[in-house]
């Protein structure tokens, strides 16, 4: 087991390494960093003090390393848009993100898991087939065309919900504003979750019921109805925790996949979270906000794939004695 | 005999298929007395696992009872609603499987499997249930039961996990218990450990065992009373001892004359020529025709039913008292 | 041909309406956009033929809607269907030329990395895990936003759609890689293989005669599994600003200029691009599903 875990912190370390050579390189050789920091005006002779008052003059594994220790430190050097820090603006724009993925998450299972739960009981039942048939579609719909009907429907043409932004966002200290303490910002959550969930959701629940369908065919099953077990016992207690393990992962890989997609919904839903700051990097090829948050985005799923395995060896008895079964990447 | 505990009557159990219905078994009828040991024996598809599931009440679709009918403490139990038959399970008729390795829930400890089943049948909370737990595991034979309480599936030997399979069937004193083949699975030096078990289990709590095996030993070594079923039908039943020293159908003639006996020199063990029938190929007359060694003219065209054969009941010609 | 007919393949398809009935929207949609200058009641890059007196009109069924413009006009007085139609063309296009650009780097990639194995197949699978971690839309999302940094700004435009290719196709290459890759470790292992080596075959003679034919039925499958998801990643980006630019509107930059008139009530502009979208995709995916299941059920 230890040896499991130190591996899977290896790999960790490796991703983390190849994504800061990408973020390196980005800084390095998209374009030339002098010219993004300065003005036309400047002479030859200043651009070259600057080359070297930056160490651009350096060789490259002394520059990596200089990198590499200023990124832990959380330093990215300065937006060449706003002029400030780039880890101090993607900061703010964090807890935006944050909520709407953790809003988005508890939809996907509140909803995925009971829905595979019955699909997988009454697999033969008219309302489990229209599910199927409605997640099919589901996943073939682009999430930004989700977004838009949404708003389409429940915003323009019903006026139920806004249509765009967070609403009115309370400060809790310095460093976290929050949307769940209003009601319109509560209000302005409920359609970009739902937008950015329901792809995880209808994955959640196909993936739940496939599992469920497993293991109720298996022998502890069948021994736990000869035992004359309750059904909400036998389906909740034993075959649900069954199927936890898969969940757990696919739950797990997904929040990555939810932060990265929040980039889309952001978009869409005009919301002001760090995913609609990096297309704007992008657009205007800010390299330092781009290189923060690959690295914090980065970050965080290495810290969930990492999470993912702890989760394992607490729900699966079997792993904590010993045999550990080895989980395909 | 005393009143009987259970009566299967004219039972026939069958699977709906594309190419329409097929007969797994076919019209069979038996009776247990309280207390008693039933081995049913046969190849497997003989219907023994089937019939087995049908007193459980856990016929797996697409299989179904066509026709006949159960009766537990003269209650006819065939045909309850799923909620009362529920009830049933566990609390008077419990079940042991084949495979003691599968039969338990993985991520819960057998403590738990324990507890979770008391509590549904018997009016106890947590803590009576655990000391009630602790004295069943001991009963069944697992030595440091409070720490084996806290322990998982996985951390059992399988004789150890088949006894913890064992204390969940007795749970709630059930008056009859239905083992399908608890033994096939485990080594050859628990299986005479694990029957042993089962006969002191049944004698102590005054149940019923249906044993079911393909194992002539094992019901030789455990069962009162043996029926030996063939193509969906009960082929012979009588007392194990005459069914054993003194079999009367040509089937059961065959598979004794087929066990090694110890200190006999034999140049090679006999065996029967053939195979058991499809479902869909069950010969007319009577099903073993096609094996029978001592086949004659009537068996192509007549099916027998169960008749006196001295001390048992054997379905075979051969014993019509009319001819 | 008859031989196709009798085959299982075909069998398969007879036997599932819903494949059938993919196949025939996603064949109406290749035609109608291939020949879009055809088949499109207007030219909508044709500024001329623009007139700001027909902005703005709704779908014909409305009673202001006029019949010269069946799914209406934006704000421009552009034809929504013609637009629909060319723009259908180029995300097929982009769509298409992207998955075949990461079949081609996947096939070689997985071919070397099996052939070879070793630390080529070493530092190829590490890789080709480090990019799994990450969704495929971020890391188009990061080559295109390299490119623009490396490309000058004016230039963007112009080479928007190799950009998108390029960016595509290589968030896509690692699944190619792998199943090249297995199939390579199998096929070299084989006694032919093995003959043909031991009679002195160059290893490129053998990798693209013998096992390259061997591999391309599984290859065949997430190509077409690929196409669907190509198409949503380039209309995802394109809605992004990120993607082609207006003068070379994909459906995803219809969508997304569209968007715009959403909230004022000109739905059309922008849900009815979406819909042929969403059709697109759907039937592709359920192509895919198909052939999936009738070609391979191993890859399930």
């Amino acid at each position: 087991m230890f040896a499991f875990v130190l591996r899977r912190i290896g790999q960790s370390l490796f991703v983390m390494l190849v994504v800061a050579i990408i973020a390196f390189s980005m800084f390095r050789f998209v374009g030339d960093p002098v010219h993004n920091m300065v003005g036309q005006q400047t002479s030859m002779e200043d651009r070259e003090k600057l080359r070297e008052a930056l160490g651009l003059n350096d060789p490259f594994y002394v520059q990596f390393y200089k990198f590499i220790k200023n990124a832990v430190k959380g330093d990215f050097g300065v937006s060449y848009r706003h002029g400030r820090p780039a880890s101090e603006i993607i900061a703010e724009r964090l807890p935006a993100t944050l909520e709407l993925s953790l809003v988005a998450v508890l939809f996907a299972l509140c909803v995925g898991i009971p829905m595979g739960v019955y699909t997988g009981i009454k697999k033969d039942s008219i309302l489990s087939k229209f599910f199927l048939t409605t997640s099919l579609i589901g996943v073939s719909m682009p999430v930004f065309l989700i977004g838009i009907l949404m708003i389409w429907i429940f915003a323009v043409e019903l006026h139920w919900l806004p249509p765009f932004g967070r609403g009115d966002v309370v400060e809790l200290g310095k460093y976290w504003s929050t949307g769940f303490l209003t009601i319109s910002g509560l209000k302005a959550l409920i359609l970009p979750a739902i937008t950015l969930g329901l792809f995880q959701m209808t994955l959640i629940m196909r993936l739940v019921r496939s599992e469920m369908l497993e293991v109720l065919r298996t022998d502890y099953i069948k021994f736990a109805r000869a035992r004359g077990l309750k059904n909400s016992a036998i389906y909740f207690g034993h075959a649900l925790k069954n199927t936890l393990l898969p969940v757990i992962t696919i739950t797990g890989l997904q929040i990555g996949t939810i932060i990265a997609f929040a980039i889309i919904t952001e978009t869409v839903f005009n919301w002001p979270g760090m995913g609609q700051l990096f297309i704007q990097a992008i657009n205007n090829v800010d390299i330092p906000i781009m290189a923060a948050y690959l690295m914090l985005v980065s970050l965080i799923f290495v810290i969930i794939n990492l999470i993912v395995d702890a989760l394992y060896f607490w729900v699966d008895p079997r792993l904590k004695t010993g045999n550990v079964v080895a989980r395909s990447t | 005999m005393t009143e009987a505990l259970l009566k299967v009557e004219n039972l026939s159990i069958a699977f709906k298929s594309r190419h329409g219905e097929l007969t797994a078994v076919d019209n069979i009828s038996f009776e247990m007395a309280p207390g008693e040991i039933l081995g049913v024996v046969g190849e497997s598809g003989a219907g023994k696992s089937l019939t087995g599931s049908a007193l459980t009440g856990l016929l797996e679709k697409p299989g179904f009872i066509k026709s006949g009918q159960i009766l537990f403490e003269n209650r006819r139990i065939d045909n309850l609603p799923y909620e009362q038959m529920r009830r049933l399970r566990g609390l008077k008729i419990g079940a042991i499987f084949q495979d003691p390795l599968t039969s338990l829930n993985p991520l819960y400890t057998v403590g738990f499997h324990l507890v979770e089943t008391i509590m549904t049948h018997l009016p106890m909370n947590q803590a009576k249930a655990k000391d009630h737990a602790i004295r069943l595991l001991t009963e069944v034979g697992i030595p440091a039961p409070e720490k084996r309480f806290e322990q998982y599936p996985h951390q059992f030997s399988g004789g150890m996990r088949q006894r913890v399979v064992i204390a969940l069937a007795i749970c709630a004193n059930p008056k009859l218990i239905i083992a399908d083949e608890p033994t096939t699975a485990l080594d050859v030096s628990v299986q005479a450990q694990i029957l042993r078990l089962l006969k002191t289990m049944s004698k102590e709590h005054g149940a019923a065992i249906m044993l079911i095996t393909h194992d002539m030993g094992v019901i030789a070594e455990t069962a009162d009373r043996v029926s030996v079923m063939y193509a969906g039908r009960i082929a012979e039943i009588g007392p194990v001892a005459s069914v054993i020293k003194n079999p009367q159908h040509p089937y059961t003639q065959g598979l004794m004359a087929a066990i090694p006996i110890i200190g006999h020199q034999a140049e090679r063990l006999a065996q029967i020529d053939g195979a058991m029938p499809r479902l869909n190929a069950i010969p007319t007359g009577c099903s073993f025709n096609p094996r029978c060694p001592k086949v004659f003219e009537r068996c192509y065209h007549d099916r027998p039913d169960l008749m006196t054969a001295q001390d048992s009941l054997a379905a075979c010609w051969l014993h019509d008292k009319t001819r | 041909m008859k031989r196709f007919f009798e085959s299982d393949l075909f069998y398969s398809f007879r036997k599932s309406p819903v494949t059938i009935l993919a196949f025939l929207v996603t064949i109406l949609i290749i035609v109608t956009a291939t020949f879009a200058n055809i088949f499109a009641p207007h030219n909508p890059f044709d500024l001329a033929s623009l007139d700001l007196m027909n902005g703005s009109m709704p779908p014909a069924w409305y009673p202001d809607g006029s019949k010269e413009f069946l799914l209406g006009t934006d704000n421009q007085g552009r034809d929504v269907l013609s637009a629909i139609l060319y723009g259908t063309r180029i995300s097929l296009l982009v769509g298409a030329a992207s998955v075949l650009f990461s079949m081609v780097i996947g096939i070689f990639l997985g071919l070397l990395s099996g052939y070879l194995g070793g630390t080529v197949d070493n530092i190829i699978m590490r890789c080709a895990e480090v990019q799994l971690t990450f969704p495929a839309i971020l890391v188009a999302l990061l080559v295109d936003g390299i490119f623009r940094g490396i490309l000058p700004r004016d230039a963007h435009d112009n080479l928007a759609i190799y950009v998108m290719v390029f960016s595509i196709g290589l968030s896509s290459w690692v699944q190619f890689a792998r199943t090249v890759r297995s199939s390579t470790l199998v096929e070299k292992s084989k006694e032919y293989v093995q003959a043909a080596r031991v009679i002195g075959r160059t290893p490129i003679f053998i990798m693209i005669r013998h096992i390259l034919p061997n591999v391309m039925s599984p290859v065949l499958v997430i190509a077409t599994i690929n196409l669907g998801l190509a198409i949503i990643t380039e209309a995802t980006l394109s809605f992004l600003g990120v993607g082609l630019p207006p003068t070379e509107p994909s459906l995803g930059t219809l969508i997304r200029v569209g968007n715009e008139f959403l909230l004022s009530g000109e739905w059309w502009v922008s849900i009815l691009p979406g819909v042929a979208l969403a059709a697109l995709v759907l039937s592709v995916n359920l192509l895919g599903d198909w052939l999936r299941d009738a070609l391979n059920p191993k890859l399930r």
